[in-house]
């Protein structure tokens, strides 16, 4: 039966490595996203384009744009001269906020009364835009505090200007973003890629009427099963090595955990979503149908995974749904472990139901497969 | 023409040219109804253009969202005082936060390891002590995940905002107005509502996976058992070919779009402040490329298998994280901000959002429509080079 077995996954990855544009499809594409996207995925918002009309001649305004010239974040900072430019400016997205001085804003600022700022923004990019204003509110909340200092004399506010809250950032001190993108991509690319590799394979088969002729030899369909599944497996776990040398190496992610832990994690999310997509091509008449099926579940899975938006935002019910996504499980665990060092028992919470997932997918297309010849 | 000795009668020409023009007329036409049958007899082509938008529009309209709400950090209250306790109940009573309360912060850190919460606040035991001489000096340490940088700073902002508030409350004469202050307007989005930027975003998503991912894969197809070859061994020319192929997935993409809007605007409410003519323009200068790019792939592999997976790599993914739509181009690298250059969606989805919640900024969509066309002219002439090359 071993024999048969090896013989069979031979045949399989033969056939899936057979041909050479599709040996370049499977190594070089992933490859190259793991670089363009790890950079590309970014929440942070840097060089940002802010645009400012500055209709008061006073001190205060002149020190509020000073500090806007400094602060790192802002790419170019555009004077504008008439009120109707602003509308232009937001229009045309040449800026995502215009500040808007009103000309007695410095005479209302040393008259004690509040200064206001009109701050326009472009509600268009609204994620933008509000982290853009958490910027501009810190830049006035410290020209205030230094308004106030220099208005009550230096001693009396010095008390206020320390910070109360002392803040660390654990695991990840600089919140470098990469670090949080580079372990999701490896998941998300590693669904992709074993989800294509199965589908295609029993497709195609049936595609071109050799499933059938597998079906009536004397492999008994466990052991079709097994063979299908080898191919994907072996080449996911190759991938996820790759992604996870250039994940340490190049972008220098620290790896705190157990790699054990990490490779046994991965291991269970690539056989579960072969077995996902062993079912969807057990549904599927031609390659065409088991591509698009693929790509009706990889959709969804990416988007209920928290890859890009957490799942504590959606609602509940929502949430309940993610738990069938395997994407979602292997993200805590490869976030976990790269990161945080996560232990053995979490990991393992999050790679039971991996399994659950897996022989719950195999055994539902392998009873679909037995009755599809029969 | 030029030979003078035997004119042709002129009528003669121009009949039997209108007998050619029309032959070609009515064949192209017969192609065209060949098309756009395989289309509707194809299940799949259904799913795609109308199956996963309804999908996607459901999962960004109710279920994805940007905006945090609620983050579950943990609370370890070290020290024994009234204003320990306050500050405590003020962290339990924030909308922003979903607390688990502690009396060491031992307890709650494999909390934070496991990813069940994503910060950690310590009143330590020295807080009362200090609090009771003046409560501006009295410390409280912010410990957060910052395996989730955004997470982290969420959970340091809004801390540092509780923290503000409850201080203010227990001075005497409250919080001092701030002497510089910002009056924010967020245009075209008041309420900041994401589903609004998003709506547009998955229209862009579904007119790629029509325009580029479904021709892709039909075509490759079509190349991979011959049919093509066959086709274009009838008198029909390239050009006829590739519009025959083009013609049917242009108006099933505009279909998906119009689906997509309709269910945005009535059942999401998204406004549609601009025309629909605008809607129509920008919509189809898009499809252009995107269809180029299909017929380009199928073209070039002329196998099913690489031909879904180039165009998922140079099209789906990059209409995704190269476009503008969640993550912001000018805060990527200078290379890939140079590559987004040459995707079509980040031309498409800027006009989209404009079109929908700002009006007809009409210079701002011609400038986009001409750089969608000029991108799809190219496409289009490789498409049709590459598919002319290969029957040599």
């Amino acid at each position: 039966m071993w024999r048969r077995l090896k013989a069979l996954i031979v045949k399989e990855l033969l056939a899936v490595l057979r041909d050479p544009r599709a040996r370049m499809v499977l190594i070089v594409p992933p490859l190259l996203q793991i670089f363009v996207f790890s950079y590309a995925a970014t929440l942070d918002i840097t060089n940002i384009d802010i645009a400012v009309l500055n209709r008061d001649s006073g001190r205060w305004s002149a020190e509020v744009l000073q500090r806007l010239d400094g602060a790192p974040a802002f790419r170019s900072i555009t004077p504008l001269s008439r009120i109707e430019d602003i509308r232009d400016a937001i229009d045309n997205r040449k800026s995502v906020a215009v500040l808007h001085f009103l000309p007695d804003f410095s005479r209302q600022v040393t008259a004690g009364q509040p200064g206001g700022i009109q701050v326009i923004l472009d509600g268009r990019r609204s994620n933008a835009s509000q982290i853009v204003l958490g910027y501009l509110n810190a830049i006035a909340t410290d020209v205030s505090s230094s308004i106030m200092l220099e208005k009550a004399g230096a001693g009396a506010l010095s008390d206020a200007a320390r910070a109360p809250l002392a803040v660390r950032h654990w695991f990840n001190p600089n919140l470098t973003y990469l670090w949080f993108t580079v372990p999701g991509l490896i998941g998300t690319l590693g669904l992709l890629i074993s989800l294509v590799v199965t589908g295609q394979s029993v497709a195609r088969e049936r595609e071109l009427g050799t499933f059938d002729q597998l079906m009536v030899s004397p492999l008994r369909t466990g052991e079709i099963l097994a063979g299908k599944l080898a191919p994907p497996l072996i080449i996911g776990m190759a991938q996820a090595t790759a992604m996870l040398l250039v994940a340490v190496f190049f972008f220098e992610v620290p790896l705190r955990g157990s790699l054990a832990l990490l490779y046994l994690g991965v291991f269970f999310f690539l056989a579960s979503a072969v077995g996902v997509g062993l079912f969807i091509s057990s549904l599927a008449q031609t390659q065409q149908q088991a591509f698009l099926g693929t790509f009706l579940f990889i959709s969804p899975a990416i988007l209920l995974s928290g890859f890009a938006t957490p799942i504590e935002n959606m609602p509940g019910w929502l949430q309940t749904v993610t738990l069938i996504n395997p994407l979602r499980h292997v993200l805590v665990i490869l976030r976990g472990v790269f990161l945080r060092g996560m232990p053995s028992a979490d990991v393992m919470a999050n790679i039971v139901p991996l399994i659950l997932i897996a022989m719950v997918t195999l055994t539902v297309s392998a009873w679909l497969f037995r009755r599809s010849v029969q | 023409m030029t030979d003078a000795a035997v004119p042709p009668p002129a009528a003669t020409t121009a009949e039997m040219d209108n007998v050619a023009e029309s032959g070609r007329l009515r064949r192209f036409m017969a192609l065209l109804v060949k098309e756009a049958v395989q289309i509707v007899r194809d299940p799949s082509s259904i799913l795609i253009a109308f199956v996963l938008p309804l999908i996607l529009l459901f999962l960004f309209g109710y279920g994805v969202s940007l905006d945090a709400n609620a983050v579950k950090i943990g609370v370890a209250v070290e020290a024994s005082s009234e204003p320990a306790e306050s500050l405590s109940a003020a962290f339990r009573a924030s909308r922003f936060f979903d607390v688990t309360l502690a009396r060491d912060r031992r307890a709650l850190e494999p909390l934070m390891v496991a990813g069940k919460i994503h910060g950690i606040v310590v009143i330590p035991a020295e807080f009362s002590e200090n609090a009771a001489k003046e409560l501006r000096s009295a410390r409280i340490q912010v410990l957060t995940d910052g395996s989730d940088p955004n997470t982290a700073k969420f959970v340091e902002n809004y801390a540092q905002g509780v923290w503000s508030n409850w201080a203010a409350q227990r001075l005497p004469g409250g919080r001092a107005p701030q002497a510089v202050s910002l009056e924010p307007r967020f245009w075209f989005n008041p309420e900041l509502r994401s589903r609004y930027f998003l709506v547009p975003g998955c229209i862009a998503i579904v007119m790629t996976l029509v325009g580029t991912l479904l021709t892709a894969l039909v075509v490759a197809r079509e190349w991979e058992r011959g049919t093509m070859e066959a086709m274009m061994a009838t008198p029909i020319s390239t050009m006829e070919l590739l519009l025959g192929k083009l013609i049917p997935y242009f108006v099933l993409g505009l279909a998906a779009m119009a689906l997509c809007t309709a269910l945005g605007v009535f059942l999401f409410e998204v406004p549609l402040r601009g025309s629909f003519l605008a809607l129509l323009m920008i919509s189809s200068a898009f499809l252009l490329p995107a269809l180029g790019q299909g017929l380009l792939i199928s073209a070039a592999t002329k196998n099913q298998f690489v031909a879904s997976q180039a165009a998922l790599m140079s099209g789906f993914l990059p209409a995704f994280l190269l476009s503008g739509f969640i993550f912001e181009i000018p805060s990527m690298p200078k290379v890939i901000q140079i590559v987004t250059y040459i995707v079509p969606a980040r031309y498409l989805i800027p006009s989209l959002q404009t079109v929908f919640l700002a009006g007809d900024i009409w210079p701002f969509f011609f400038h986009n429509i001409a750089i969608m066309l000029g991108i799809g002219a190219v496409f289009l002439v490789l498409a049709s080079r590459t598919t002319r090359k290969s029957l040599e």
